[in-house]
């Protein structure tokens, strides 16, 4: 069989900086080939080389055994190739049938729209792949899920070949990514190749043929997908062979908590929720969205009222009115979307490791103590290796990884009892992720209370002694992770 | 290089400060550029003690007041009360020396009056501060609106207690505005640059300097970091209250005298230096350096036109378009570079 496309031997060098050296791929009509790499290693670069977007330095293209000597994004589009990029660029006040079908009615150049032909082109790109979305709702007002889908459809209508799907699971849970993978394979039935853009190596695992792995924008491995396993899959992201090893605490479950909830409810959002947490232990939440596992959080940060119920700590009750109560307390919260709750982007990483322990550092005559600052600042930096380690950098010039380890110094550096983290490896490589993991866990050793919000299973499987599972703003089901596995826990977390 | 190698050489901290910022930059260059061409056009006028301490005289009012506009804008907020808050505390402070001090009052009782009358503006100042902070920051109003609205509100009071005249004070005050030290140097201008310092010091080296900034930056960030940001934002209304007051003190002793509809175009003024500072209006950014020198670019722009027009029929009027101008200038300027940068 002929490759729908096939580069050879890609080059592109930006600024002097290397993106991508001597890269090849092939790629067969209905395949499902992953595109795997940590951030930074070149992935985007491949991707807008291929749509078109970016020219590469050397090599060469084949698209449908065409050679390709200076592939616009119009040419790339012609013969197929169709990115879906994270934002979708769909267009938020038009319907969904609008954004469908709204393409292909243009590209026929006549002067009237027929409505009741948008309406039908729309239903049937749908029934090729086997969803059902409402025609009418407005693109802006619909989940994220099913805007992907509205962008699949939409390019399957301009006879893709190939679609590129860039970090399609990012904003979606669970059972989203379910479905969009059994949408991924209805599309592939259609006899359509897709790149699947990924970090997450259990999709990758899950739904390739093929994987295409790139380190430092050179080619590591080119393989078939039966052959791999998480462990090789990590060895060539990384370069490295991380062995994570599980967390077992070592306290003694007699001894008096740090934390005890007393059937807590805060209407709406959770109800009647009771758990102990001790020193040193690390509590994992999980839940789908809309399980009430984030408000829960924000209710013992005091960020949202509680109706009924008790929360002590060390043995005092306490009442938390407002974060500034909670953070009185010595609990502290990692937010789930550090970019708009967790870090000030265009202030200094010292001002960010700084903005929680202000107050503390007053010297002579109420104003800062500029030593104390910085010496706060160096400490913390090495503590959690955060690099680059220049504490004047902006915290928008860091990977993300080293960003959490930023809003986790924060914390930390007012010497929390509690500390709360929401996600706290979203959206970071599966490098930094582990080390984050392992932080977390040194910390929990050193005695501090974790609680772990996230429905990234082998997380809170690597890094939780005890899981509670939440739907519908209750508790349902609590673990030891002893007791249970990560297939298991899976399976529960999406049953309904 | 860090900064803290640049704080080590305190000496020259305001000049590399400069050199690395590049709107500070090119504000300094224009403050240079202005004056040399000024000079060069009118050598007879402009490079000389009585013009000096004209210019002196003028621009401590608007820079205060930009001040005051800075530090609301640096917590994404906006101060347009400024101007009445002003003429509130200075009609109250003017009735209150006008109704303790006779006309032949002695000098030491003048003395006490006028720290009355300071204790007065600063307390009226704060209150009305204190009132705007807790509309935007407990009532959740939006400050342009909130700060609309007590504008019209404080003026309508001084219009009522004023029954829409001038309060005329004590004619000894306005040593304020006649003064000269070592011949030179305008009390206004000496006022001006004590503000400076001591808001160098908060915005610079206090926690609450740091917070207005973090909360500009992103809110929501600072309150999930415990910050108390209501508390925040009433310091900032507070203090922006408190450099109105010191404004009426100004107009007071420069005029002798207070009225509600005093100066009404120095709101904009204000904050049209603090955007030509290069103060981020929707937060998180913005340097005192920069509100000295554009006052001070302004201030030579407009005192040289006025030389140079001053035989044209209308050349007074010439004061508005050049500072629209230098305005409008600066600002594409700025966003050239940046895109120049970002492009790099």
């Amino acid at each position: 069989m002929q490759p729908f496309l096939s580069l050879a031997h890609i080059s592109k060098t930006y600024a002097g900086v290397r993106a991508l050296e001597d890269v090849s791929l092939t790629v067969y009509p209905g395949e499902i080939h992953c595109l795997v790499g940590e951030n930074g290693s070149g992935k985007s670069t491949l991707i807008k080389i291929i749509a078109g977007v970016v020219q590469p330095d050397a090599g060469q293209i084949v698209i449908n055994g065409k050679a390709m000597h200076h592939l616009h994004p119009i040419d790339a589009i012609r013969e197929g190739i169709q990115v879906i990029y994270q934002d979708f660029s769909l267009f938020p006040n038009l319907t969904v049938a609008e954004n469908i079908a709204i393409n292909h009615e243009l590209s026929r150049q006549k002067r009237w729209v027929n409505w009741q032909e948008v309406r039908e082109i729309a239903r049937q790109a749908m029934r090729k792949i086997n969803v059902q979305l409402d025609l009418d709702a407005t693109v802006g007002e619909i989940p994220v899920a099913d805007k992907q889908l509205v962008a699949i459809c939409r390019a399957l209508l301009q006879n893709a070949k190939l679609i590129i799907m860039d970090e399609a699971t990012t904003a979606l849970t669970e059972r989203e990514i379910r479905a969009l993978f059994e949408v991924i394979h209805n599309v592939q039935r259609e006899g359509v190749a897709v790149l699947f853009v990924s970090h997450k190596l259990d999709e990758v695992l899950e739904i390739a043929d093929k994987a295409l792995i790139i380190r430092n924008g050179r080619v590591v491995l080119d393989a078939d997908a039966r052959e791999l396993d998480r462990s090789k899959l990590t060895y060539y992201m990384t370069g490295r062979n991380i062995e994570e090893a599980i967390f077992e605490w070592q306290g003694d479950p007699n001894s008096p908590p740090l934390l005890q909830v007393r059937h807590l409810t805060s209407l709406g959002s959770f109800e009647d929720v009771s758990f102990d947490l001790h020193p040193g232990e690390i509590l994992g939440v999980t839940g789908l969205l809309g399980s009430g596992r984030t408000e829960l959080a924000l209710a013992l940060f005091g960020a949202i009222p509680i109706d009924s119920g008790e929360i002590v700590l060390e043995g005092q009750p306490v009442v938390l009115r407002s974060i500034q109560d909670a953070v009185a307390h010595g609990i502290g919260y990692v937010p789930e979307d550090r970019l708009t709750e967790g870090l000030f982007l265009e202030r200094s990483i010292s001002d960010n490791i700084l903005a929680r322990i202000l107050d503390a550092l007053k010297g002579a005559g109420r104003l800062l103590d500029r030593a104390s600052m910085k010496a706060t600042t160096q400490e913390w930096i090495a503590r959690l290796s955060i690099k680059p380690p220049h504490a004047e950098l902006p915290a928008k010039s860091l990977s993300g990884g080293n960003q959490q380890r930023v809003v986790l110094a924060k914390w930390l550096a007012s010497k929390p009892r509690l500390l709360i983290l929401n996600g706290p490896t979203m959206g970071v490589d599966v490098g930094s992720k582990m080390e984050l993991h392992e932080i977390i866990k040194q910390l929990a050793r050193e005695g501090l209370g974790v609680i772990i919000i996230s429905d990234d299973i082998p997380e809170l499987m690597q890094t939780c002694n005890r899981i509670l599972l939440m739907r519908r703003g209750r508790i349902v089901e609590r673990f030891e992770r002893r007791q249970i596995t990560e297939m298991d826990l899976t399976q529960r977390l999406v049953a309904v | 290089m860090t900064s803290q190698e640049t704080a080590r050489r305190s000496d020259t901290l305001w000049m590399r400060l400069i050199i690395r910022d590049g709107n500070l930059l090119r504000l300094f260059i224009a403050c240079v550029l202005i004056f040399v061409i000024m000079t060069l056009l009118r050598p007879e006028v402009f490079p000389t003690v009585e013009n000096f301490r004209s210019m002196g005289s003028q621009f401590p009012e608007v820079g205060i007041l930009a001040i005051a506009i800075m530090i609301a804008m640096l917590t994404g907020g906006i101060d347009l009360s400024i101007v009445s808050i002003a003429n509130l505390s200075g009609v109250l402070a003017a009735l209150l020396i006008r109704t303790v001090i006779p006309a032949d009052a002695p000098d030491a009782l003048v003395v006490v009056g006028l720290i009355g009358a300071v204790a007065v503006a600063f307390a009226v100042g704060a209150l009305c501060g204190l009132f705007n902070g807790l509309l935007i920051a407990r009532v959740n109003l939006t400050p342009i609106l909130a700060t609309l609205g007590t504008m019209t509100l404080y003026t309508g009071i001084t219009v009522v207690i004023t029954r829409g005249n001038a309060v005329f004070a004590e004619n000894r005050l306005t040593f304020i505005g006649n003064t000269y030290l070592f011949d030179l140097i305008p009390i206004p201008m000496l006022i001006f640059a004590v503000v400076v310092a001591v808001f160098s010091v908060i915005l610079n080296r206090t926690a609450f300097g740091l917070k207005l900034y973090l909360i500009g930056t992103n809110e929501k960030a600072a309150r999930f970091s415990g910050i108390d940001v209501p508390r925040a934002l009433i310091g900032t209304y507070v203090l922006s209250g408190l450099l109105s007051a010191v404004v009426a003190i100004i107009f007071l002793g420069r005029n002798n005298s207070a009225k509600w509809d005093f100066a009404p175009s120095y709101v904009l003024q204000a904050i049209l230096v603090a955007v030509l500072a290069g103060v981020n209006p929707s937060g998180g950014s913005g340097r005192l350096l920069g509100i000295v020198l554009a006052i001070l670019a302004l201030q030579f722009v407009s005192t040289g036109l006025n030389m140079l027009l001053l035989a044209v029929s209308g050349g007074q009027f010439f004061k508005e378009f050049a500072w629209g101008a230098l305005l409008l200038i600066i600002m594409v300027i700025n966003y050239f570079s940046e895109r120049r940068r970002a492009k790099g």
